[in-house]
């Protein structure tokens, strides 16, 4: 059965708490080189039916207006998976 | 006067928001998300907690969930609604509310008896205070901190919108130091702080004696005196 992924991401602009806290714990190793981290979210949805553009559109409303908050999140992608 | 509090998986504080409307000389009445009846109440909380996990984000699964539709529909309506906690969370994501609510910005749960200012009084929820009064009520949570974009943040201080704001200690990173929302009617109001922990000498935060302040009480009977509003 097909599965659509879908990726939500803090927006750009506001503070990730999460992903600094992360960001400071993996610049304990390495040389300096990891500058940022940002944490993100990714829904897999199978479906039992043919992935059509309506089925498409029906998911991005999904992703939009459920799986996202547009006032803190965007909506990065949304694909078919191989 | 009948007082609603909904009822989530993983809510955690609704008892205590159905004694705080008892203490406050209503009639409280416990709901189920579940369902889609109000059972014809004049007012409804929606507690703290973590609806559902907190899984997708704080309250936004709740705030799809059976009864909402029918809150939403009465909050549009002029129903006093008051969200605590996860409650404001939750009228946050069905958009009764503006803004948004993500992790502090240190990164731990906080639990603080904490100092608010009242800074709007012409609410169904907030009109037994005096306007600029400082109270004292618990706060706890892990993702309290208020944020919106520049325009929303502009028009909620413009219009007035900013219901409680902290004092001495912005806990959670809030812009603003915004601790709670109104809507534009006055109806529907939201917190971070919970006024349902401080309505009992002897359980509250430290006052004037340890545990007895009670500055939250008056949150609830607002709504009983609530003058702004008409059903």
């Amino acid at each position: 059965m097909p599965t659509v992924i879908v990726e939500v991401m803090p927006k750009e602009v506001l503070l990730d708490p999460a992903g600094k806290a992360t960001a400071r714990a993996l610049q304990r190793f390495g040389d300096g080189e990891i500058t940022d981290v940002r944490i993100g979210k990714r829904f897999e949805i199978t479906v039992n039916t043919d992935v059509t553009p309506e089925l498409l559109d029906h998911i991005g409303e999904l992703a939009r207006d459920v799986l996202s908050n547009q006032v803190i999140e965007d909506v990065t992608s949304i694909r078919v998976a191989e | 006067m009948r007082v609603g509090v909904i009822t989530f998986p993983g809510s955690l504080d609704d008892r205590d928001a159905l004694r705080a409307v008892r203490l406050a000389g209503a009639e409280p009445v416990a709901l189920w998300h579940d369902s889609h009846d109000l059972q014809d109440v004049d007012a409804l909380i929606i507690p703290g907690g973590f609806s559902y996990g907190d899984y997708l984000r704080c309250g936004a699964i709740a705030a799809h969930s059976p009864i909402m539709s029918e809150v939403i529909d009465a909050a549009n309506k002029g129903l006093p609604v008051l969200g605590i906690c996860n409650g404001f969370q939750v009228l946050v994501e069905a958009h009764l509310l503006e803004g948004g609510l993500i992790r502090n910005d240190h990164g731990t749960f906080i639990r603080r008896d904490q100092k608010l200012r009242v800074e709007n009084t012409g609410t169904a929820w907030t009109n037994q205070y005096e306007l600029g009064q400082e109270i004292t009520i618990p706060l706890k949570n892990g993702e309290g901190g208020f944020i919106a974009d520049e325009e929303t943040l502009k028009r909620l201080e413009g219009d007035g919108l900013v219901a409680f704001r902290y004092l001495d200690v912005n806990p959670n990173g809030s812009l603003n130091d915004i601790a709670g929302l109104r809507n534009a009617r006055g109806n529907v109001v939201g917190l971070m702080p919970h006024p349902e922990h401080a309505v009992e000498a002897g359980f509250g935060p430290d006052a004037e004696r340890m545990q007895s302040g009670t500055d939250g009480l008056a949150m609830f009977v607002s709504v009983l005196t609530d003058t702004v509003l008409s059903k």
